[in-house]
């Protein structure tokens, strides 16, 4: 009996084993997964603006320095090329200044009725709405698969295999506390005076 | 509720595949129960018949009609999809023209990325009545239909909230259990509507000879359950849908972050007291609101819970509200 009994307790170990490892490697690989998923709508994000620029070069005469902005720090996160811990910092650092960037060019649109009166300009609020939600979701995604993953790898009695499934907390993409708040007080300047 | 809730996604997803599998299971053991039933009732009443007379003694009901369910399950499985969007006379938005087409194909794009699923297949129905639903059988074959009232009425965050919510059913393969609900229903209503036309009660047995009462039971028990079948499926139809939807919710408010748009939207969904008459009784559990605008929808409790397909209205709004006040208050506004 204590023979069979032990092999019992034996399968049920080897059982929960390979269930938390195979659970850790599913979560690590969906972590890379949204990682890349990031990527993919940043490269959408800067192969799309040089055609929004031209598209409202015309009609934007008088806020030439906004359009430059956007031009300048679209030209800026293409360059950055870096892998690692580091390199998520840097890329982080030149899109959110991106981000920014657009977020005021959108206000600007906005602020001028005349522009949205113009035919595509309507299509082009859209587009850059959608395309900056579209960086924003991926990067939520990512962070809240990271964190499962993070969590999972942390928790007891999980974190015995997590060396076993090589795993390592991975970085969660922050958004700069600087670039954020500089945003709003952007908009309040761009306010028209009434 | 709290037990469905607190599973985690791939439990869910699991519970999903299997309820899909027993409920094809049951489909075709019903049929089978059927068949057999009949077989083996023509069987004890072709017994003491004379020897050259007929002796039923080979099931062949119990066979066909198996084989029969097995191939209506697989077909159902196959173009279910098809037959829910097509019953609804929706039309797929492949390159988008309108401002409005262009918007929810961005918005149905943006809430793909935000679950992590392939983007779905977008259809609109002309419906002026709000109301939207999913289908499909996994996120890789997945459609996302919202009617043209949505479109009119919503803003853009509450349009984000509802595709969410169908992306929600997407994910965690409730489309998978709702499809072939929806097929499986109406293959029960279509057949149930065609043999009933055959199967005169009555009809036949004008001999003098008694049968057993054995015999007589059992051929209560099989009427009746040919009389119930419809009546069950569409029971089966009911309480399958229910709790997905404050599920659905929850999702979407953890893809948009913003469970006050949801909330609103389905405020305006309930508003608009017109039924979508596009969707039919067969397609209604698939929808995020009832598309019938039944009454039953609008309270809790055992009745309603037995018969209704949605949960009141009033309870989502004020769980989301309660999330996105939660919210609120966390990020101290």
């Amino acid at each position: 009996m204590a023979p069979l009994a032990f092999l019992l307790v034996l399968v049920v170990v080897a059982a929960w084993l390979i269930a938390a490892y195979n659970g850790l490697i599913a979560l690590k690989n969906q972590t890379l997964n949204a990682f890349k998923q990031i990527d993919v709508q940043l490269k959408r994000r800067h192969d799309l603006i040089p055609n929004l620029v031209n598209a409202v070069r015309g009609a934007m005469d008088f806020e030439k320095s906004t359009l430059e902005a956007v031009i300048q720090a679209r030209n800026q996160a293409v360059k950055v090329n870096a892998t690692g811990p580091e390199g998520i910092k840097q890329i982080s650092r030149a899109e959110n200044t991106l981000s920014s960037a657009l977020q005021r060019l959108m206000v600007v649109v906005e602020q001028y009725p005349q522009l949205r009166a113009t035919g595509n300009i309507g299509q082009l609020q859209e587009e850059l709405t959608s395309t900056e939600n579209k960086v924003a979701f991926a990067r939520q995604l990512y962070n809240d698969t990271a964190t499962q993953y993070n969590t999972k790898q942390q928790q007891f009695p999980t974190s015995f295999v997590a060396g076993l499934a090589k795993a390592q907390p991975a970085d969660l993409w922050e958004i700069e506390d600087q670039g954020e708040k500089a945003v709003p007080q952007v908009d309040l300047s761009l306010k028209p005076k009434t | 509720m709290s037990d469905e809730a607190s599973l985690n996604l791939f439990q869910q997803q699991e519970a999903n595949r299997r309820r899909t599998a027993v409920l094809v299971a049951g489909f075709v053991v019903f049929f089978a129960w059927l068949g057999f039933g009949g077989d083996y009732i023509y069987y004890l009443l072709t017994r003491d018949a004379p020897r050259q007379a007929y002796h039923h003694a080979f099931p062949w009901f119990g066979i066909g009609l198996s084989l029969a369910a097995a191939a209506i399950a697989w077909y159902a499985y196959r173009t279910g999809p098809q037959k829910v969007l097509w019953s609804t006379g929706a039309r797929e938005i492949v390159d988008p023209r309108t401002d409005q087409e262009r918007q929810l194909v961005n918005v149905v794009e943006e809430m793909a990325i935000a679950a992590g699923v392939p983007r779905p297949r977008i259809w609109i129905v002309d419906d002026p009545d709000p109301n939207a639903f999913a289908t499909g059988t996994d996120p890789l074959h997945a459609h996302v239909a919202v009617t043209q009232g949505v479109l009119d009425l919503c803003t853009r965050d509450e349009l984000q909230g509802v595709v969410a919510h169908e992306l929600g059913h997407v994910k965690n393969l409730d489309v998978r259990l709702m499809t072939m609900l929806a097929a499986l229903v109406g293959a029960v209503a279509l057949m149930h509507d065609g043999t009933s036309r055959v199967l005169r009660p009555g009809g036949g047995s004008s001999d003098e000879r008694k049968p057993s009462p054995l015999v007589i039971i059992l051929l209560v028990v099989w009427i009746v359950s040919w009389i119930l079948a419809p009546i069950i499926a569409q029971l089966l139809a009911l309480g399958v849908s229910r709790k997905r939807e404050y599920l659905a919710d929850a999702m979407s408010a953890q893809f948009t972050r913003n469970p006050l748009a949801l909330a609103s939207a389905l405020q305006k969904i309930e508003g608009a007291e017109a039924p979508t008459t596009h969707i039919k009784r067969g397609a209604a559990h698939l929808c995020i609101a009832d598309p019938l605008g039944r009454r039953l929808t609008s309270h809790e409790g055992l009745f309603a819970d037995a018969l209704a397909t949605h949960p009141p209205m009033a309870k989502r709004i004020a769980i989301l509200r309660g999330m996105g006040y939660a919210q609120l208050k966390q990020e101290g506004r």
